[in-house]
């Protein structure tokens, strides 16, 4: 071994030619170019979906207001002057707005031209009218200028989403809509005012009378009964599983178990929903109880698994003082493992409630998909959540709904910000290195 | 509503047990001659007061309707003896609706009427009798309960056991709820394949289920071939991976090796951001944005794009599945020992030969895991394909058509249908059970494939 | 890093100074060499810090060439920092600093236009644990060359890949599978295939940092063998806890001591005759 054989590896040096170094840096940068690539892409596709959905979303905050002189006539609305609540909600108030309208148009005539103007007014504005009259009944008699939400084709073409220089036949909005819209306007009849029925409405099919209200509602419905389910179970089977479970086969399945239920696809949740709690237990569809249940088994997995996690970072010499100075394995666990763990299972809690909230499939299944116009008040209610909202308005036609779908999102994304960063700070707050 | 005012009341009562039991325990004797601490005599006396209650609401809960149920069919046998079982589940929810004050799908027949009294009077006695036996249960429990109550009671070591055995019951729900999800798939499946053969809906390549509707086609053949479904289903997955993959993966690498801990404490959280967004949200986007510029591309170039392409949910989803595989992969790339990195770099390697030729093999494991697990997560997403995709079932490998998946299919089969019989309805849990199956060993595999390359640099 | 071409057309001087590569006759020449051999690697006031924290003082130290030079001391005294310095993988430290003087060659490796890349390959370094790359023992050893260019064909590698494997004596152990995962061979046979990776790329100088310390007797002196065999064709600088080691396999001898290089020279001198205190204690077990 001490005298090498003819060894050519010995005068044989690596190769730091001009030309070879050179295209190993070549590769390097092409190399660290693709992934610079790679994340601009991503985030690339990140701004172009955030922004479609801001731009598109951003106008349904605000609504085209039209204004009306209105005669509040006594005769119409209250002949007997009783001022009886059960009297004012009966007047015809439509015929009020329709008479307000043609005087405001006395030129336009003929059945057809009169549909077509009463057409740009909200077909819910008799109902804002018999609201207003019912709070101000000393103005019955009286002649009011009233601000009316125009229907949402009107809206859309003052927003400018319906442009005016297309053929009379390829847009919702005829020429003598604009005419009359642009007479009220040089009128100082229009304004655009913060939309506050999106806010505070339940579902519609006239877009300029839909609001999210009511899936906000059955959102928090639905949530609440999936925390209070997920939570305590999945901080229970956590603390069991490792704190008190035995090592063996069963646990193990419990395990692989768990695991794998994270990763089930959510539809299949929604499939399981429709079986066993309405078909087998016959509880109501559409009800936000139902829909917490299915929300609540999908998101067991992420606390128990987020549960575990934080049970395990707390050392082990906390165990070991609590159990040396006495305390039994259940005291030492609630007195001093689980608060100090508490943290990180809120945090993995919220994380399964954000994503809880942006679920849509599984509520699909069981019938949370309907058209529901009031807002629930209770578990069993028939209500709608808030992703569901968004699908449901995304299938309409119209325009308007268009942008409220957006508008939604963007509801919907509030919420889920806000989620994550109580996450985010309460990790911060709480974070602690053993 | 009321067996949840029940509940709140028993909760109540329970708690009052728990402080009569303490009060009790402190006067038995001074804390130092207990066995246990007064509050666990509390808690003991507290235990004894509310969980028989709870137990016997539970299973009252579970089993009235269906009781109630049968008993108000069994007083209608004459008439419901020739209708079939949905005909029932109809007749069922209208004398439910009826019970309930709500108007039905029909006018009441005065049967049907009467049975809708006799249904809600049956329910109000079950609500009676079920709250008395709840009374009955937590005084009688609370009386045996105090009356135990003297200084040598164990009363800690008892009521720990419980608590344990409460734990227990909480872990195993998750096991419950996999035996529920494959129960109650298999049990529909079961039924779908007494009305078509397994090999027709495996193999078969025509699907429509819709003609199934007509009475006479119900089990007809040739309408459930669930061939083109899958292959639709492939198809989007597919392109979901070239899009995933290759960035998410190259951005995992970035991330992990090149990126500046600053770089990294920005774009981290942006690309969460993404794997945040609800999945409706990029339906929307799908049908609303990129179809639409698919298809208009295509027409300016003579292409014939379909506004509902595979392409254009396929491309939707590969971008809400970039960050999972780039977390994935990040988790798995950072676990790769440093010596590795130390050695190829000694060498007078560069960092784009480390990484492909000795950091990639050493974790390729782990990122096939990665990959399995986002094809998983890509063939079960439903909401981007319920939105972008098509729900007529093409045969065909063209991205630019329409195609449907499975997802698309169960969703459409079951939303807005309140029948349980149709062969209709019940593919859509036989079409469950197959997505259930092949995502769970998707899963399995993968987490395996995951946990053995942790364990070879642990 | 297009300077990296100046260092190749550097002036005629560098290269004769390696003359274990040019002048085969004399690199051939099996006799011991003499203390007054060429300095191969040359520091000079070298300062190390670790974000604010010091770890190596005003460090200077002559290594000669194709010999065996040593770096003890006690834990955390900075040898491992010292020898990391000298094919600077304290650059993917990203906290680390370090100023001062290293010459190789007579060439400061820590100049601007200096490659770092071609600088690593020149110089091989052997780790404290085995880290074979989880490939088949032939790519283990044909990586460096690879990516070096430094084989032309399949003959050509399989060439290199054998005298490489040889001259790391392993190549009779593993002729018959070279196929077989690197990871899935002995400790000792690890390491050494790690040295034949080294190897392969035909460096000036090997840096060792403990590389006996995770393996068994047997091994070690299997090792200690291959070292000094090795050194009549590089210069290798080990680092090492046993003071036998240092004593049985090198020629000279550095104590470093709380970041401070303390004594360095021949090894009998230094372990027969210290002039620091501080060493005579260390070596005779009095701390460390």
């Amino acid at each position: 071994m001490t005298d090498f054989p003819a060894d050519r590896s010995i005068t044989r040096k690596p190769d730091f030619s001009d030309a070879h170094l050179r295209r190993r840096y070549r590769a390097e940068a092409r190399f660290r170019m693709y992934g610079i690539a790679a994340i601009f892409a991503a985030l690339a596709m990140l701004a172009v979906l955030l922004g479609s959905i801001v731009s598109t979303g951003s106008s349904a905050f605000t609504q085209t207001e039209m204004a009306l002189d209105i005669h509040l006539d006594a005769a119409l609305i209250d002949p007997d002057g009783t001022r009886d609540p059960a009297i004012l909600a009966k007047a015809n108030y439509r015929k009020i707005v329709r008479d307000a309208m043609r005087a405001q148009f006395p030129d336009v005539s003929g059945r057809r031209n009169q549909r077509s103007l009463f057409k740009i007014i909200s077909s819910g504005s008799d109902f804002d009218l018999r609201q207003f009259v019912e709070a101000n009944t000393e103005l019955i008699g009286t002649t009011q200028t009233i601000w009316f939400k125009t229907s949402a084709d009107i809206d859309q073409l003052a927003k400018g989403a319906i442009p005016r220089d297309v053929p009379e036949g390829d847009r919702r909005v005829k020429d003598a809509q604009i005419g009359w819209f642009d007479t009220l306007d040089e009128d100082g009849r229009i304004r655009r005012s913060f939309n506050t029925t999106f806010f505070t409405s339940g579902d519609s099919r006239e877009p300029e009378q839909a609001g999210v209200w009511g899936a906000v509602v059955g959102t928090a419905l639905t949530l609440a009964v999936t925390l209070v389910l997920s939570f305590p179970i999945g901080v229970m089977a956590a603390v069991y599983l490792e704190e008190f479970a035995p090592k063996n086969r069963w646990t193990d399945l419990i395990e692989v178990n768990i695991n794998n239920l994270a990763a089930v696809p959510s539809i299949v949740f929604g499939l399981l929903g429709l079986a066993v709690f309405l078909n087998f237990f016959g509880l109501p569809r559409s009800a936000p109880l139902v829909g917490g249940l299915v929300l609540a088994l999908m998101t067991l997995p992420t606390v128990i698994i987020a549960g575990r996690a934080a049970l395990q970072s707390v050392p082990r010499s906390i165990r070991e003082a609590a159990l040396g100075v006495g305390a039994s394995p259940l005291q030492t666990v609630s007195h001093h493992v689980l608060p100090l763990a508490m943290p990180g299972i809120l945090t993995g809690t919220i994380i399964g409630m954000a994503r809880a909230l942006g679920e849509t499939a599984p509520l699909l299944m069981i019938g949370m998909v309907a058209f529901i116009v009031d807002i629930p008040r209770g578990f069993t209610d028939a209500a709608t959540v808030l992703p569901v909202q968004v699908f449901l308005w995304a299938d309409a036609p119209e325009r308007a709904f268009v942008e409220r779908t957006s508008a939604a999102i963007i509801v919907l994304l509030a919420f889920l910000i806000i989620m994550n960063l109580a996450a985010v700070l309460l990790r911060r707050k709480f974070e602690r290195r053993w | 509503m009321n067996s949840l005012l029940l509940i709140v009341a028993l909760l109540a009562v329970s708690a009052l047990a728990y402080h009569y039991g303490r009060r009790k325990a402190f006067a038995a004797g001074s804390v130092g001659r207990l066995h246990s601490l007064p509050s666990y005599h509390g808690a003991y006396v507290a235990l004894w007061c509310g969980l028989p209650a709870i137990l016997v609401i539970a299973v009252w809960l579970m089993f009235q309707n269906s009781l109630v149920e049968g008993m108000v069919l069994a007083g209608l046998a004459g008439h419901v003896a020739d209708l079939s079982e949905g005909q029932i589940s109809l007749l069922l929810s209208d004398i439910r609706n009826l019970a309930a004050g709500d108007i039905t799908s029909r006018a009441p027949d005065p049967t049907v009427l009467a049975a809708a009294e006799r249904y809600g009077n049956l329910q109000r006695l079950g609500f009676v009798l079920m709250a008395g036996a709840t009374f009955v249960l937590a005084v009688g429990g609370l009386y045996l309960g105090q009356r135990a109550i003297k200084p040598a009671l164990r009363a800690r070591p008892r009521v720990e056991h419980v608590l344990r055995w409460i734990l227990l019951i909480a872990s195993i729900v998750a096991i419950l709820t996999t035996i529920g999800i494959v129960l109650s798939l298999l049990f529909e499946s079961i039924r779908f394949f007494g009305q078509v053969s397994p090999i027709e809906f495996l193999f078969g390549l025509n699907w429509s289920p819709q003609t199934a509707l007509r009475a006479d086609q119900i089990g007809g053949s040739g309408a459930f071939g669930a061939v083109p479904i899958f292959a639709g289903t492939l198809l989007i997955t597919v392109i979901a991976m070239i899009v995933a993959v290759p960035i998410g993966l190259m951005a995992a690498i970035y991330m992990a090796e090149y990126a500046s801990p600053t770089t990294r404490s920005i774009v981290k959280p942006l690309l969460e951001i993404l794997a945040g967004i609800p999945t409706v949200v990029y339906g929307f986007f799908a049908a609303l944005t990129i179809g639409p510029l698919f298809r208009g591309v295509g027409e300016s170039i003579g292409l014939p794009v379909a506004s509902e392409s595979a392409l254009a949910a396929g491309l939707v989803m590969g971008v809400m599945i970039i960050p999972f595989v780039s977390s994935l992969s990040d988790d798995v790339i950072n676990a790769v020992p440093q010596s590795l990195r130390d050695g190829s770099y000694a060498l007078g390697a560069t960092q784009s030969e480390t990484i492909r030729q000795v950091i990639l093999p050493a974790s390729l494991h782990g990122i096939v895991g990665a990959i399995l697990l986002a094809v998983s997560r890509a063939i079960g997403e439903t909401m981007i394909v319920v939105m972008a995709a098509g729900l007529s079932a093409n045969l065909t490998a063209n991205p630019l058509e329409a195609v449907t998946t499975v997802t698309v299919q169960i969703v459409t089969l079951l939303v807005g249908d309140q029948e349980f019989d149709s062969a209709k309805t019940l593919a859509a849990f036989a079409l469950g059970l197959v997505l259930f199956l092949v995502t769970l060993a998707l899963n399995v595999v993968a987490l395996r494939v995951v946990r053995k390359y942790r364990e070879e640099y642990d | 890093m297009t300077e990296a071409v100046q260092v190749e057309g550097a002036p005629p001087p560098v290269e004769e100074g390696t003359t274990g590569m040019s002048n085969t006759v004399e690199a051939h020449a099996p006799s011991t060499r003499s203390a007054a051999a060429p300095t191969k690697v040359r520091a000079e006031n070298v300062d190390v810090f670790y974000a604010d924290k010091q770890a190596l003082f005003g460090v200077s130290l002559g290594v000669p060439e194709n010999q065996v030079t040593s770096l003890i001391g006690p834990s955390g005294c900075g040898k491992s920092t010292f020898l990391r310095c000298i094919n600077r993988m304290n650059d993917t430290i990203p906290i680390c600093r370090v100023t001062g003087n290293i010459e190789i060659n007579e060439q400061d490796i820590y100049a601007s236009e200096i490659d770092v890349v071609q600088l690593r390959a020149r110089i091989g370094m052997v780790f404290q644990k085995p880290n074979p790359f989880p490939k088949s023992i032939y790519e283990n050893v044909a990586y460096g060359p690879r990516i070096h260019g430094m084989a032309h064909g399949k003959a050509d590698l399989d060439e290199l890949v054998e005298q490489s494997l040889q001259r790391a004596g392993l190549w009779n152990e593993v002729k018959d599978r070279l196929g077989e995962p690197g990871t899935g061979l002995s400790g000792g046979q690890q390491q050494r295939l790690c040295i034949a990776r080294a190897i392969a790329v035909n460096p000036d100088v090997i840096l060792m940092d403990e590389p006996c310390s995770a393996l068994d007797p047997i091994a070690t002196a299997r090792i200690e063998e291959l070292m000094d065999e090795l050194r009549q064709n590089y210069t290798i600088m080990i680092v090492t806890h046993s003071m036998q080691q240092a004593a049985r396999v090198s020629q000279q001898t550095a104590f470093f001591h709380l970041g401070y290089l303390v004594e360095s020279g021949a090894t009998e001198t230094i372990f027969t005759n210290p002039e620091d205190e501080r060493t005579q204690d260390y070596i005779t077990g009095r701390f460390g």
